[in-house]
């Protein structure tokens, strides 16, 4: 399956350990990535807080980008903050044509313009997976089935509200997507109260206390619930739940220490990659206990 | 008529003692209301259910609960539909709002949390100078951005599910604001600047929102909280150029100067540019922006330590090959004279034929 790659700015950033798991677990999943290297960032929100047509005009020269990728059957991404930020502008193009042709004429500099096209998709790799790959090929890959294993599912906001936006109406059960692919790999989802709730990382250079409040109650949740660890399809609640995890332990009064991993790191455990290729030993929160718990259930 | 079983949560405070479950099984139209479920319960097995209701047509807002664990008006979610939710064999679970305190079952005090929040934005028009003789007459395309907010019929869904109420009952939360965003893009108000200076500079304001869209999800109006916050802030920082404590201004100027610069975000200059207007320099040298830095530093030390973030990459950050042509839609978009918005509340959706709602603009800048 070919697809235009739109891997996000932090993926490349400060969670490069996402954007290398992506790229070794594609072609065990046989996709080809075409990576969007000129596209630009997706605003994260902000853009659009700022300026509407500014934000809207990045994203449509993105899909057009995305759309020029001779061959490609939609557009990938794999952070539910682009994907959010992505599909509010995507909706406000394809709901009226006026504003799409005044938005588009901001990139006929570039020769670039979004078309509208109910059959064209841009979607999280984990949307991609149950859609477009589906569970069941996805376990006839696995090879290191992930028994034993209890991991706390992490949506983030933008990839599950606001439902009208992001495509619920027809994929009314994108909310338990993540659960599947955990079910699907092996290991056991657990259930808890954070797990579509907010990281609280667009408000950590704001709101410090209400930002890490949350991230530690959810983390605090997850642990209570029995988790090996967490995994995430999104960056940003991994910069909050991993990276300010020390930081957060202190704003809800106990020891958290509890892994987080992205989701193509989880794929990649189970397709048999290796954990230091996938980037586990580049967190701040130790993912020893993962893997050793995983050597354990091969040798058992 | 089908079978339901709900199941209600229980508290009576006065009783002394701890909140408990019911379960009724009742018989109701699958198309009918889960409040007519709950009403039938109350009538025919338990006098004692306690919920507050009126109008039963979305009309009223009193009626709203937690069902299945999503905040909802009980008269306007069809009962066949949440047993579908549920789950079969699984009860429709109902439980008061959450962030209030209950006052019995499926009653909570709405006056202790809500009305306090919408009082604390001062929630009627402050017009200047002496009245008109006769009416004020406003441009009709003036009041558009303001419509959605005063769609809300203040039944404190949004402040049920705000996620961060959750954590910081302080927070002004998404009905007040979107109703003070009701008066501020009102252009009959006269107390634009004083009211978004009150907003901004409350750290429990309009910049403790943490962008999570719950609001967004379980308003029965489509107010939309959170994209009222969003103009509020616009209006703040772009309008009146308010620089308040909480960073809120200089993380907007800050992230948008970057993209503007780099076309991706470098995040190593998020924190110092957020702390400094948007400025980098001013970032790492006045003491304000210096001792929030200091604050962060054993995150940033994790960071280094974990191999995420190398020297190199905190200090260099590649810009796009075509950045110059991202550069040129930044400068020819903010040199429009007004925003160009597109207010979806307005244009139906996937109208793509029809005339849309476009605000040139939603004021004078």
């Amino acid at each position: 399956m070919k697809l235009a790659y739109w891997p996000g700015c932090v993926s490349r950033g400060f969670t490069p350990e996402l954007h290398g798991s992506m790229n070794l677990v594609a072609p065990k999943l046989d996709l080809e990535l075409v990576e969007l290297d000129r596209a630009n960032c997706c605003g994260a929100g902000v853009i659009a807080e700022h300026n509407q047509e500014l934000a809207d005009t990045l994203n449509a020269r993105t899909f057009a980008m995305a759309q020029n990728v001779e061959g490609a059957v939609g557009m990938m991404n794999i952070c539910s903050t682009c994907q959010g930020a992505q599909s509010e502008c995507q909706q406000r193009l394809d709901a009226d044509s006026g504003y799409r042709d005044a938005v588009n004429s901001n990139l006929s500099a570039e020769n670039l313009a979004y078309r509208q096209h109910s059959e064209w998709w841009n979607k999280n790799f984990l949307w991609l997976l149950v859609e477009e790959i589906g569970l069941d090929k996805l376990r006839s890959k696995v090879v290191r089935p992930l028994e034993g294993l209890k991991i706390a599912p992490f949506y983030g906001c933008y990839i599950v509200r606001p439902t009208k936006r992001l495509g619920y109406a027809d994929h009314p059960e994108r909310d338990q997507y993540l659960d599947y692919v955990i079910e699907a790999l092996g290991a056991e989802p657990v259930e808890y109260a954070g797990s579509h709730k907010c990281c609280g990382f667009p408000v950590i250079t704001m709101n410090r206390t209400t930002s890490l409040r949350q991230a530690g109650r959810h983390l605090a949740d997850a642990i209570d619930a029995g988790a090996d660890c967490l995994v995430t399809p999104c960056p940003l609640c991994h910069l909050n739940l991993d990276l300010q995890q020390p930081a957060a332990a202190q704003f809800v009064e106990r020891d958290l220490d509890v892994p987080v991993l992205h989701l193509p790191q989880m794929v990649g455990l189970a397709l048999g990659l290796e954990p230091k290729a996938l980037g586990m030993n580049k967190h701040v929160v130790k993912t020893k206990s993962v893997q050793r718990k995983l050597a354990e259930l091969a040798a058992a | 008529m089908p079978d339901y079983k709900l199941k209600i949560r229980r508290f009576d405070p006065e009783s002394g003692g701890a909140a408990y479950w019911s379960e009724y099984d009742v018989q109701v139209d699958s198309e009918r209301s889960v409040l007519k479920g709950i009403l039938d319960a109350r009538d025919r097995q338990d006098g004692s259910i306690g919920i507050r209701c009126s109008c039963q047509a979305a009309i009223c807002g009193s009626c709203a609960v937690r069902i299945n664990g999503k905040t909802a008006l009980a008269c306007n979610t069809a009962i066949g539909e949440a047993a579908a939710k549920a789950g079969p064999g699984n009860p429709i679970v109902v439980e008061p709002m959450n962030n209030m305190p209950v006052i019995k079952d499926l009653i909570v005090d709405m006056d202790a949390v809500h009305w306090k929040k919408v009082q604390r934005v001062v929630p009627w028009l402050l017009p200047e100078g002496p009245p008109p003789e006769r009416e004020h007459i406003v441009p009709a395309e003036s009041m558009i951005d303001i419509t959605q907010s005063m769609a809300c019929i203040q039944c404190g869904a949004c402040v049920g599910a705000c996620l961060a109420l959750e954590v910081d009952d302080e927070f002004v939360g998404p009905a007040a604001l979107a109703k003070a965003y009701r008066f501020v893009g009102d252009p009959r108000d006269g107390q634009e600047a004083e009211r978004l200076k009150d907003l901004a500079e409350d750290p429990h304001g309009m910049y403790d929102c943490t962008h999570c869209f719950a609001c967004i999800e379980v308003c029965p109006k489509d107010v939309a909280p959170m994209s009222q916050i969003m103009r509020l802030r616009r209006r703040a920082t772009n309008d009146f150029e308010i620089k308040d404590r909480n960073n809120g201004y200089g993380h907007e100027k800050a992230f948008v100067n970057i993209v503007e610069k780099y076309g991706t975000l470098h995040e190593a200059q998020l924190l110092p540019r957020s702390f400094g207007d948007g400025s980098l320099i001013k970032g790492q040298t006045e003491p304000g922006a210096v001792r929030e830095l200091i604050q962060n530093l054993p995150t940033v030390v994790n960071g280094l330590k974990s191999g995420k973030v190398s020297p190199v990459k905190a200090l260099y950050h590649h810009k796009l090959p075509d950045q110059r042509n991202v550069k040129k839609i930044f400068e020819e978009i903010e040199s429009k004279d007004e925003r160009l918005e597109l207010n979806l509340y307005i244009v139906a959706e996937n109208s793509a034929e029809e005339e849309g709602a476009m605000a040139e603009g939603s004021q004078e800048s």
